[in-house]
C-alpha cells in the first residue's frame, strides 16, 4: 500500500485548525537532543510522556521562588504554595469535569489512587462472595489490588473477556453482571493494545447492576476530552506523567457522596480535624485521603501540564494523532513478517506487533540504535499477552509531538532489524 | 550500526535460529527453570550428572536472540566438565557478563567460545538475557527448582 499524501508536519483533520507540529516539539526540550548520534524518535509515550518547557518551568519556579509546605504555615509563602497546590487540584476538577474540587484527590500515580479504592471499598463496602468484574486488557495495577482484596476477604474476580481484535465484549460483559457485581473496574484505553472500551455502556450497565464503577484513564486522559459527570462513572483514575506532567503524582476522582463514606486509606498528618491518643476524627474530602505532606510541586506541575494539553484543545490533538495512528498502521501492515497485536475498530494512538524471526527485546534494541526508543514486553498485562500466546510486543505509542517522519524512522528501523534477524 | 553487529555476531544469529541442544536429555537427573519476568523469557535447563560430572546437558524455552544463544553457547561449553568447572565457568562468564573481569584466570581457555557475547556488556538492559540460562544452570546443579532474574540481586 502505498500513501499518496504524506504531510511532513501538519496533519489536522478536515475541520480543525492547522496543528503545528514543529512549534508543538520546539516545547520539549528533550526531543532536541540525539540518541546514539540520530534525532530522537520518542515512540514510548504511553510508558511516560516527554515534559515541556511550561511544565519544567512551573516545577523549578515552585521551588525557587514559592516553596514551602501546605495547609500549615501561616506564613505568606505557605499560603502561595497552598494556593498553587489547591489550584492544580481545581484545574484538575476543571479538566475533568468534577462538580467539585473536593471530588479530587491527589495520589502518586494512578496505581496508588486504584489501590486506594480498593482498600478503602475492602473496609467494610466489599464482602466475602462479592463480586468484582475486571476485565482481560487490563494493566497490572488494575489487578493486582483486587487479587489482595480477593485473597484478603475472600470476594470474586471476575474477569470480561476480549475478541481477537482485542475488543471489550459487552455482550459477556452484561452476562457477568449480577446482583452480587459490587464493582466493576475496567481500563478506558488498554495500554497494551490501544484498544478504546465503550465506557458508556460500561458505566450504564454496571450502574443498573448496583455496582460502583471505577475507570483507569491513564491512557485516555493523554488524548481525549474526559467528562466524568457526563460518564457519571464513581471512580476515574490517571496518572500525571502520561498527561506530559511530572511523574509522582496522580489523580483519583470520586464521587463526593461516595468518598465521604469511604474510610481512609492512610493515617497520618493533614487527614485529621481532630486528635487525642483515644480518638482520631478524620478531616473532611479530598484531606481525608491525603495523609502526610503531599506532591507539593508535582501537583503544580501537573497544573502546567493541563494548561498546556488545553491550550493545544483536544480536538486537534486527537485529530493529529490519529493521522499518525492511521499512517502508522498502514506503513507497519506493509513489512512482510510483521502482525500488529490489537486491531480495535477503537484505538487510541498505540501500536503493538511482532515480527518473525525477531524477539521483541532484540527489536527494542536494534531501533534503539537508530533513535527509535520503543517499549519491548509484556507492558505489565501479562494475561493479555497470554491471551494472544505471545510473551510480549514491541510497541509504538504516538504523543501529541510525534509525526509521520516518526513513524518512518520506525519503518526505516525495522528495516535494520530484518537485515540482521531476516 | 557497528555496535549492533559486535552484538549480534554471525555466531549469536546462528545459535539463536538453531540452538544446540535444545532437548531434554532422556537421562536428564537434575533440571531448573529460570524466567526473566521484566521481559516474559523463560528457559529450561536439563542435566545428566553421573560421578560428578556434566555427562549431558539440554533446554528449552523461548526468549530473544542474545538468551537463546547464550543458552545453546552454554550446553556446549558445559558438556564433560565436572561440576566444579562448571561453577567456575559461571562465575567467570558472570563476572566477564557484568564488567567484573575481563581476565578469565583458569577458566580463560574455555571461555574463548564466548566471547562472542562480550558485545552484550555495552548494553546493560540486555545483561539478563545473557545470564539467565546460566543462573538456571546453577539452579540446577543446586538442585534449587526454579530461579528468577528478580529474584537473585547478582543477576
Amino acid at each position: 500500500m502505498t500513501v499518496a499524501t504524506r504531510p511532513l508536519a501538519a496533519t489536522a483533520g478536515a475541520n480543525t485548525p492547522a496543528f503545528e507540529l514543529e512549534r508543538v516539539r520546539a516545547d520539549f526540550p528533550i526531543l532536541a537532543r540525539k540518541v546514539h548520534g540520530q534525532r530522537l524518535a520518542f515512540l514510548d509515550s504511553a510508558a511516560s510522556a516527554q515534559k515541556p518547557r511550561a511544565v519544567i518551568d512551573a516545577i523549578r519556579h515552585c521551588y525557587e521562588a514559592e516553596y514551602a509546605n501546605v495547609h500549615r504555615g501561616v506564613y505568606w509563602l505557605s499560603a502561595r504554595a497552598t494556593q498553587g497546590y489547591e489550584g492544580a487540584r481545581e484545574k484538575v476538577a476543571r479538566f475533568l469535569n468534577a462538580r467539585d474540587a473536593a471530588e479530587i484527590i491527589f495520589t502518586r500515580n494512578a496505581t496508588a489512587a486504584i489501590n486506594l479504592v480498593a482498600y478503602s471499598l475492602g473496609a467494610g463496602y466489599l464482602k466475602a462472595g462479592d463480586e468484582v468484574v475486571i476485565s482481560w486488557l487490563e494493566h497490572h495495577s488494575n489487578i493486582v489490588p483486587w487479587q489482595i482484596l480477593r485473597d484478603r476477604l475472600g470476594i470474586v474476580l471476575k474477569v470480561v473477556p476480549i475478541n481477537d481484535a482485542g475488543e471489550f465484549l459487552l455482550e459477556d460483559y452484561e452476562r457477568l453482571l449480577s446482583p452480587r457485581t459490587k464493582v466493576v473496574a475496567v481500563t478506558h484505553t488498554s495500554n497494551a493494545l490501544g484498544t478504546i472500551t465503550p465506557i458508556s455502556d460500561i458505566i450504564r450497565l454496571a450502574h443498573a447492576a448496583g455496582a460502583r464503577v471505577l475507570i483507569d484513564g491513564s491512557q485516555a486522559a493523554p488524548h481525549r476530552q474526559v467528562d466524568v459527570q457526563a460518564l457519571d462513572c464513581d471512580f476515574f483514575v490517571f496518572t500525571g506523567h502520561k498527561v506530559y506532567g511530572p511523574s509522582g503524582i496522580g489523580v483519583l476522582y470520586g464521587k463526593a457522596d461516595l468518598l465521604r463514606s469511604m474510610p481512609p486509606f492512610e493515617g497520618g498528618g493533614d487527614m485529621i480535624r481532630t486528635v487525642t491518643f483515644e480518638k482520631t476524627e478524620f478531616a473532611d474530602i479530598p484531606n481525608r485521603f491525603e495523609a502526610g505532606t503531599p506532591p507539593i510541586a508535582e501537583a503544580i506541575g501537573l497544573a502546567a501540564a493541563i494548561d498546556y494539553v488545553t491550550a493545544l484543545g483536544f480536538d486537534r490533538i486527537a485529530a493529529h494523532e490519529h493521522a499518525v495512528l492511521t499512517y502508522a498502521t498502514e506503513r507497519l501492515s506493509d513489512i512482510p513478517g510483521l502482525r500488529i497485536i490489537g486491531t480495535a475498530r477503537k484505538k487510541a494512538s498505540i501500536v503493538s506487533f511482532v515480527l518473525e524471526n525477531a524477539h521483541p527485546h532484540d527489536i527494542g534494541t536494534v531501533l534503539d540504535e537508530s533513535g527509535v526508543a520503543v517499549r519491548a514486553g509484556h507492558h505489565c498485562a501479562q494475561p493479555l499477552m497470554d491471551r494472544f500466546g505471545i510473551a510480549g510486543t514491541a510497541r509504538a505509542s504516538f504523543g501529541l509531538y510525534n509525526g509521520f517522519d516518526d513513524v518512518d524512522a520506525l519503518v526505516d528501523g525495522l528495516g535494520r532489524v530484518k537485515e540482521i534477524f531476516g | 550500526m557497528s555496535d549492533l553487529r559486535e552484538l549480534y555476531q554471525e555466531v549469536i544469529l546462528d545459535h539463536s535460529r538453531q540452538p544446540r541442544n535444545f532437548r531434554r536429555p532422556d537421562h536428564a537427573n537434575r533440571e531448573a527453570k529460570g524466567d526473566n519476568p521484566l521481559c516474559g523469557d523463560k528457559v529450561a535447563v536439563f542435566l545428566t550428572i553421573e560421578d560428578g560430572k556434566v555427562t549431558d546437558v539440554g533446554f528449552q524455552g523461548r526468549g530473544c536472540a542474545i538468551s537463546m544463544a547464550s543458552a545453546s553457547l552454554m550446553t556446549e561449553i558445559v558438556k564433560g566438565k565436572t561440576e566444579a568447572e562448571a561453577r567456575a565457568l559461571f562465575e567467570s562468564f558472570h563476572d566477564e557478563m557484568t564488567g567484573k573481569s575481563t581476565c578469565h584466570g583458569a577458566a580463560a581457555g574455555e571461555l574463548d567460545k564466548l566471547t562472542v557475547l562480550s558485545g552484550v556488556r555495552e548494553y546493560p538492559m540486555r545483561v539478563k538475557c545473557a545470564t539467565l540460562s546460566w543462573h538456571t544452570l546453577m539452579a540446577a546443579l543446586d538442585k534449587a527448582q526454579t530461579v528468577s532474574t528478580e529474584s537473585d540481586d547478582r543477576l
